[in-house]
């Protein structure tokens, strides 16, 4: 009998809770109706023909630009200094776009393939949403690519760089980069190994990932292309902890250059065991831009010095960027930049907000209607001066203006826990000597 | 008599049996191709022979905190792995502070003893937490509803330590003492790994010695056997079972130092790939059974160093060891084709069935 009338009791909850839900939604339609027709008669009322449909944005709301970045874990530096960038950026523009405040926060993507379909999910299940910047890593791109296109949105990545997310056969119509191609970065990484430091034998390691898998095949099939012979090619998985193996197994092929374009805890580990494996002492290590970080240093240990990378050339950046750096280092009190796709997210936040500005219509009382076609089709014919170069995208998403540089870690920068910051080479640059103890 | 032949014979087993025998059959042509081809120098194999110990330590003292909670509640602790990162995790900040300031070098010993302490206690005392709170009270319901709580609980520890000590990657300090190698002929071994052997097998006799002699170990092995019986001859069974999950920390604890030595980036998800090697060691090696969770996680650790190299290099199967884990699974499969309770579980079999 307790349990009957509890049941009862829970129903009527039940149905009370229902009824306040749906009141809001069905209680105004009948008061607004009238008061819209006698207090605005007003310019005839917007109407969305936006064939993927219409964000209306109340006055004074906010314009809500999302970021899928990795906000947490190994990686957690590449998303955070890609945050920084966007945030920069907003802070730039005085925190508004026409009129309305900017709002920038968005999901965690983690640089898993998982992480970057439940990141684009929630992303794109919140109708508030006006554009995405995101994501950092290629393996989060693949499956938020579609997720985002299928909800009308555009994202625009800063630091997604794996060839196959612009191909002409894959590309998702809501994908844009203002990250370089990385046909465009291991061809320099190729060049610089073989004309520079004059090696003819390199072993490489991916990680099964998308983008160093790119990244490893652009290096070998230019690599090769120039006169030199891959030795090796390994592969390991996300995760592996213990290198010596793998790293034994190099050895017996006896390289002269090692070349491993992975992440953070993977590369740190490869980089912090490599002396310790016989026929490896020697070996001239290289990674790429998602191991150009501070992060990377610190768990690769004092084996990093000397090391190279290829990454965005900072030296060939605009006019702004040394503003931007030292902004950067002001506002969230750090002495060295966390990654090197700090530039690119201010840009793609700038593209946006530009973006914006062009395709919105606004109503007298401040209202903000932006067609989702509209704004994509404003952001593939984006033509701007940014700060990573000139910014024009084609028709597969690659806006970028790519200029790659080498950069090397020096013993007094791993003393002072510093990333270098001016490049040691660049194509078409004087010369480098090669010198392994800088 | 042909007809009593095909009765006798279960196609099942016999699938089983090609199966066992094709894995069989690949390891043995791979091994031989792969040491007939000489690629590798005998220093090579004692240096992967090494590493996989010491890795095989470290599970197997993981390992054995899954086993003991298992022998005496019949519970997959699956918050044993943020057992194992809690510790280690808090004692990063003592050991980034003593490397700092020099002590951690002029004193490796102490230093070290420190490191280990704090980080034993930490994760003794987040095991004892976990089961006053996530498992007790769920003691008598159905055996499924604490394995729910076990994973709820281990997403509530990776978050916990993330909001306290920040979603980034930390290192330990280096130890200049450990990083030296004792040659023994053409062969070689790293201080930091023998130590990780030495302590890992130290660690593993004492729990032995423990359980089999003294009178906790006794209690603790007549709970297992049967709760009930047990609380009636007078043992406090909420006290044993308190006590076993303090061992499976500290052991745990300890271990993730270890781990440390050799692998040193430390972070809140550090815990979930070597807690899922080591339960996949200890169901290897038996589960339930002490011996078999550090036989299994020693087995586990060489053949994840040694096998791609030995079974796969040799078939020329290229980058082998992105097959790693898939070894290490496959022999998992063989073992349980033939031996369905673990390499050492069949008393286990006799004793709870």
């Amino acid at each position: 009998m307790k349990g009957k009338i509890l049941l009862l009791l829970a129903l009527v909850a039940a149905v009370a809770l229902i009824a306040a839900c749906a009141a809001p939604t069905a209680a105004p339609a009948p008061t607004t109706a009238p008061a819209q027709a006698t207090t605005a008669p007003a310019p005839a009322a917007f109407k969305c023909t936006d064939k993927l449909g219409c964000i209306d944005i109340a006055p004074g709301a906010p314009v809500h630009i999302a970021y899928m970045f990795v906000t947490s874990g190994d990686n957690a530096s590449l998303g955070t200094d890609t945050r920084y960038g966007g945030e920069l950026a907003v802070d730039d523009a005085g925190g508004k776009v026409l009129g309305h405040p900017i709002q920038f926060d968005g999901q965690d993507s983690g640089c898993t393939a998982e992480g970057g379909q439940n990141a684009a999910t929630k992303v794109a299940a919140d109708k508030t949403v006006v554009a995405v910047i995101g994501t950092n890593c290629s393996s989060e791109s693949v499956p938020a690519a579609p997720i985002i296109t299928n909800a009308g949105l555009t994202m625009i990545s800063p630091s997604a760089t794996s060839p196959a997310l612009t191909d002409p056969a894959k590309h998702q119509a809501g994908f844009l980069r203002t990250a370089h191609n990385d046909k465009v970065q291991g061809a320099v990484a190729a060049q610089f190994v073989y004309t520079q430091l004059k090696f003819t034998k390199a072993a490489t390691i991916h990680d099964g990932s998308p983008y160093a898998q790119g990244l490893v095949t652009a290096f070998a099939d230019n690599f090769k292309q120039l006169g030199g012979t891959i030795v090796d090619q390994e592969a390991i998985n996300v995760g592996d902890k213990d290198m010596k193996p793998v790293l034994t197994r190099i050895a017996a092929t006896s390289p002269q250059f090692l070349y491993y374009p992975i992440f953070v805890a993977e590369g740190g580990a490869i980089a912090n065991q490599v002396r310790d494996v016989p026929g490896m002492e020697k070996v001239v290590m290289m990674g790429a831009d998602g191991i150009f970080t501070e992060d990377f240093v610190k768990a690769g240990g004092k084996n990093t010095i000397g090391m190279f990378w290829s990454s965005p050339d900072f030296s060939s950046f605009g006019s702004g960027y040394q503003a931007l750096v030292a902004a950067y280092k002001k506002k969230y009190n750090t002495q060295t930049l966390l990654g090197p796709f700090h530039a690119h997210s201010y840009d793609a936040m700038n593209m946006i907000l530009a973006a914006i500005k062009k395709v919105a219509v606004q109503d007298p009382d401040g209202t903000l209607h932006i067609g989702k076609q509209a704004l994509r089709d404003a952001l593939y014919a984006t033509d701007m001066q940014g700060i990573t170069g000139h910014i024009k995208c084609d028709q597969y998403g690659d806006c970028a203006d790519p200029h790659i540089a080498v950069y090397q870690l020096t013993s007094d920068q791993f003393s002072k826990n510093l990333m270098p910051e001016t490049p040691i080479w660049k194509p078409g640059g004087p010369n480098y000597t090669y010198n392994p103890n800088p | 008599m042909l007809s009593k032949l095909s009765d006798r014979i279960n196609p099942m087993d016999v699938m089983m049996f090609l199966i066992g025998g094709s894995i069989a059959a690949v390891i043995l042509i791979g091994s031989a191709l792969t040491l007939i081809h000489g690629k590798y120098s005998s220093a090579q194999w004692f240096d992967l022979l090494i590493s996989g110990l010491a890795l095989g330590g470290v599970y197997a003292l993981i390992a054995l905190g899954y086993t003991l909670v298992y022998g005496i509640l019949r519970l997959i602790n699956f918050a044993h792995s943020e057992v194992f990162m809690s510790g280690p995790f808090t004692a990063y900040f003592l050991a980034n502070y003593l490397g700092q300031s020099g002590f951690l070098d002029a004193n490796p010993v102490v230093g070290l003893a420190l490191i280990f302490i704090l980080a034993m206690l930490v994760s003794m005392t987040v095991a004892v937490i976990v089961e006053r709170i996530a498992y007790r009270p769920l003691r008598h319901s159905p055996r499924l509803v604490p394995l729910i709580t076990a994973i709820g609980a281990s997403f509530f520890l990776q978050y916990f330590f993330r909001g306290l000590y920040g979603p980034n990657i930390k290192v330990y300090p280096e130890i200049k003492v450990l990083d030296a190698y004792i040659h023994l002929g053409i062969f070689r071994i790293q201080y930091t790994q023998l130590l990780v052997i030495v302590a890992a097998g130290l660690m593993m006799l004492g729990l032995h010695l423990f359980v089999q002699r003294s009178r906790v170990g006794k209690a603790m092995r007549a709970v297992s056997e049967d709760k009930d019986t047990a609380a009636l001859m007078g043992i406090n069974v909420d006290n044993v079972i308190v006590i076993t999950f303090m061992l499976g920390g500290a052991l745990a604890g300890a271990a993730g130092v270890l781990y440390l030595l050799m692998f040193p980036q430390v972070y809140f998800l550090m815990g979930f790939i070597p807690g899922i090697k080591a339960f996949t060691a200890a169901v290897l090696g038996g589960i339930g059974n002490i011996p078999g969770a550090m036989l299994g996680g020693m087995f586990l650790g060489i053949i994840e160093a040694v096998g791609p190299s030995l079974f796969l290099d040799g078939l020329g199967i290229p980058a082998p060891y992105q097959l790693k884990d898939a070894i290490a699974f496959t022999l998992l499969v063989f073992v349980l084709i033939f031996r369905p309770s673990g390499i050492l579980g069949e008393k286990l079999a006799e004793k709870k069935a």
